[in-house]
């Protein structure tokens, strides 16, 4: 019932968020841009090449950081776990920072490679440093994500306070996570990574429900601990790290998303991936409209809005019932 | 199966016993002493004192070791009363901040029983950063005014988070956490925003705050750790063994004849008195809230909440950190905060690679 409003929700959404900004498109204009278009029209531009793309991210990021928020809980056990655990937003964040202070790149898509290549390499640092191939538990992939994802932080900081303003002031915008100014050059990276991913996550549904168990009763199930981590941490870094290359690292959809899914469908992981997903989508999607109709002039950035708007909902949500326990 | 399930078996096989040390009785008391943790605290004691010597020798100037305690009280060549006038809130601020701040872990670890517990968790620290971010951007304030801020933002923080998690009277640690994380959100979310809205030169400013820093610290903004410190500290000594039941559960914890729900109030009351006087003193300090408790939990291999050994490793490791900065000649600024940061994760990193067990 709830995933139906969920569905209409986004479905509403998607024209909203390409009518809506600082400036306003009508409906008209919107269907003349695919179908007559012309390059001379500034609205159909935009149309084109900002609205329409930084729409489809939204709900593409929105549904990679919300499954992949369910698979790092339900790999932890921890309902605190959230995908930037596994050290790939720090290996971004660190990255992009080192972008900017270093080789002083301006373009934006410098910055998506930057992203990709940190978020890139700190997964594989976690991946090899967690002795996932070793067969070892979910406890030390995590622990060693944290401990690379603090490494990298600290790194990032003295980094970006021995450098000078200028840098200062363009790392910090990427920092809060933004859509603005996400073009078509990014949703075929972007949108692979992470249909891919969700592919993956739905191989590995059957098996994550086992091993919610812990290992010794998911071994006894039949499933392979070994092998759903190393799949399972793969997909979370890919999607995370997909995610946070295209917009800066958002950290709160991951954490509170699979929390609200498993309030409406359970815990069966078959349905509550998608769940997830979709409702995570709506969240990211509703905070970019909301963040550029909040400010007359501007916009405020999605991974503000995100806390703003869903901080509250999750609040109350929390107050009202009892959270399914994992 | 493979190598880890056999591994597992035989750890299994030997169980180590639930209440490690031996009981002193006496006739109207008994006292569980545990060798190992007073070893333990004994060699951090030592540590903490070696560095705190360290601390206060090293520098532009080097003070001798002998004319350290004559120059406290102001005898001695006057350019090393100076010096140890500038280093003595220094080191006084490392050694409380870091105790409380390793107190503060445990008491929150305990409480929501959850590792990934700690004052950072359940939005103190952001909370604590609010409001000095306010003042700095906003109000273009001074040291002790972003204090103050920063204390009421912290402790503000935690109360709200406490009124919105009580349900019947009950908190439950389970959704104490999940508003903490919500109000932490928001919160963080405010600050960004003020960050990214404000002039580049404030939020510069803001920046350093956040970075965690003991450079310039003077008495005014020291004292008020000090002294929270001093009688904090004993409140939750007093309170660990009670916590220690709690952490069974509240079902339990009343069977034994302790109720859960005031020892929890108070737990967080002085967990989170701690944490915003630390925080409120020399910013944001990543890690040290939630390693100390672990590390030293392991080496003194204790069970339930102990809090001298995680009061005396925080101290450790904050002054440590805070040494080895300074004794690093560079020309980078290294913002204390995230040095422990850099050290504690490099420590973890390697403890990781280091162990076949975890």
């Amino acid at each position: 019932m709830w995933l139906v409003v969920a569905a209409v929700v986004l479905v509403a959404l998607l024209p909203v968020s390409v009518l809506v900004g600082e400036v306003p498109i009508t409906a008209q204009q919107a269907w003349d841009a695919y179908f007559h278009f012309d390059p001379l029209v500034t609205e159909h531009l935009l149309v084109r090449n900002v609205r329409v793309p930084r729409t489809i991210i939204a709900v593409i990021v929105g549904a990679a950081l919300g499954a992949s928020g369910v698979i790092i809980q339900a790999l932890t056990r921890n309902p605190l776990a959230e995908p930037g655990l596994l050290g790939v937003n720090a290996g971004a964040t660190f990255a992009v920072a080192c972008g900017i202070a270093i080789f002083q790149y301006q373009a934006l898509t410098a910055g998506l490679v930057f992203g990709f290549l940190g978020s890139g390499l700190a997964g594989a640092a976690v991946y090899l440093l967690g002795g996932v191939r070793q067969g070892a538990g979910p406890v030390r992939l995590v622990l060693a994500g944290s401990a690379l994802s603090v490494v990298l932080l600290a790194a990032t900081r003295i980094v970006i306070i021995n450098s000078d303003e200028q840098v200062f002031n363009r790392f910090r915008s990427w920092t809060v996570g933004s859509l603005e100014g996400r073009g078509p050059d990014l949703l075929l990276p972007t949108g692979l990574a992470v249909l891919a991913g969700l592919l993956i996550c739905f191989a590995l549904a059957n098996s994550l429900d086992a091993s919610a168990l812990g290992a010794d009763l998911s071994r006894s199930l039949g499933a392979h601990p070994g092998r759903v981590l190393s799949a399972a941490a793969l997909v979370v870094m890919l999607m995370c790290g997909a995610a946070t290359a295209a917009v800066g690292p958002i950290s709160f959809v991951g954490l509170t998303a699979p929390h609200l899914g498993r309030q409406i469908v359970g815990l069966n992981h078959r349905k509550l991936i998608p769940a997830t997903a979709l409702l995570a989508a709506v969240i990211v999607l509703a905070a970019d409209i909301a963040g550029r109709l909040v400010v007359s002039s501007g916009e405020i950035s999605v991974g503000i809005m995100i806390g703003f708007i869903g901080a509250p909902v999750f609040i109350g949500i929390v107050r009202r019932r009892k959270l399914a326990q994992l | 199966m493979n190598r880890a399930t056999t591994r597992e078996a035989s750890s299994g096989s030997q169980p180590s016993p639930i209440v490690t040390g031996r009981v002193l009785r006496g006739r109207n008391f008994s006292l569980l002493v545990q060798p190992r943790a007073l070893l333990v605290i004994g060699i951090l004691l030592a540590v903490a004192v070696l560095l705190a010597l360290i601390g206060l020798t090293q520098g532009k100037v080097a003070v001798p070791l002998g004319d350290i305690i004559p120059a406290i009280f102001g005898n001695g060549e006057r350019k090393h009363v100076l010096a140890l006038g500038l280093r003595m809130p220094r080191v006084v601020a490392a050694l409380t901040a870091g105790a409380a701040l390793g107190v503060s872990g445990a008491v929150f670890q305990s409480v929501s029983n959850n590792a990934l517990g700690s004052p950072d968790v359940i939005g103190l620290t952001t909370g604590a950063a609010s409001g000095a971010i306010t003042q700095i951007v906003l109000f273009d304030a001074g040291p002790v005014q972003v204090m103050l801020a920063a204390l009421a933002g912290g402790v503000g923080t935690a109360l709200a988070i406490y009124l919105l998690s009580l349900k019947g009277g009950v908190t439950g640690g389970y959704r104490l956490v999940l508003i903490g994380l919500g109000v932490g959100a928001l919160l963080g979310s405010y600050n960004s925003l003020l960050m990214v809205r404000g002039q580049v030169e404030q939020a510069v400013s803001a920046n350093i705050w956040i970075a965690g820093s003991l450079d310039g610290r003077q008495w005014t903004q020291v004292l008020p750790v000090l002294i929270g410190t001093i009688i904090v500290v004993p409140i939750t000594i007093l309170l660990a063994r009670r916590a220690t039941l709690v952490e069974m559960g509240d079902d339990i914890a009343s069977q034994l004849g302790v109720r859960a729900e005031p020892t929890r109030r108070w737990l967080i009351f002085c967990g989170v008195a701690l944490a915003a006087l630390a925080t409120a003193a020399v910013g944001p300090i990543a890690f040290i809230a939630l390693s100390a408790p672990q590390i030293a939990r392991r080496l003194s291999q204790a069970r339930g909440l102990s809090i001298v050994p995680a009061a005396l490793m925080g101290s450790c490791l904050l002054l440590g950190a805070d040494v080895v900065s300074q004794a690093i000649p560079t020309a980078t600024t290294l913002p204390i905060g995230q040095v422990t940061g850099l050290i504690g994760g490099i420590y973890l990193a390697w403890l990781l690679t280091r162990s076949k067990q975890l």
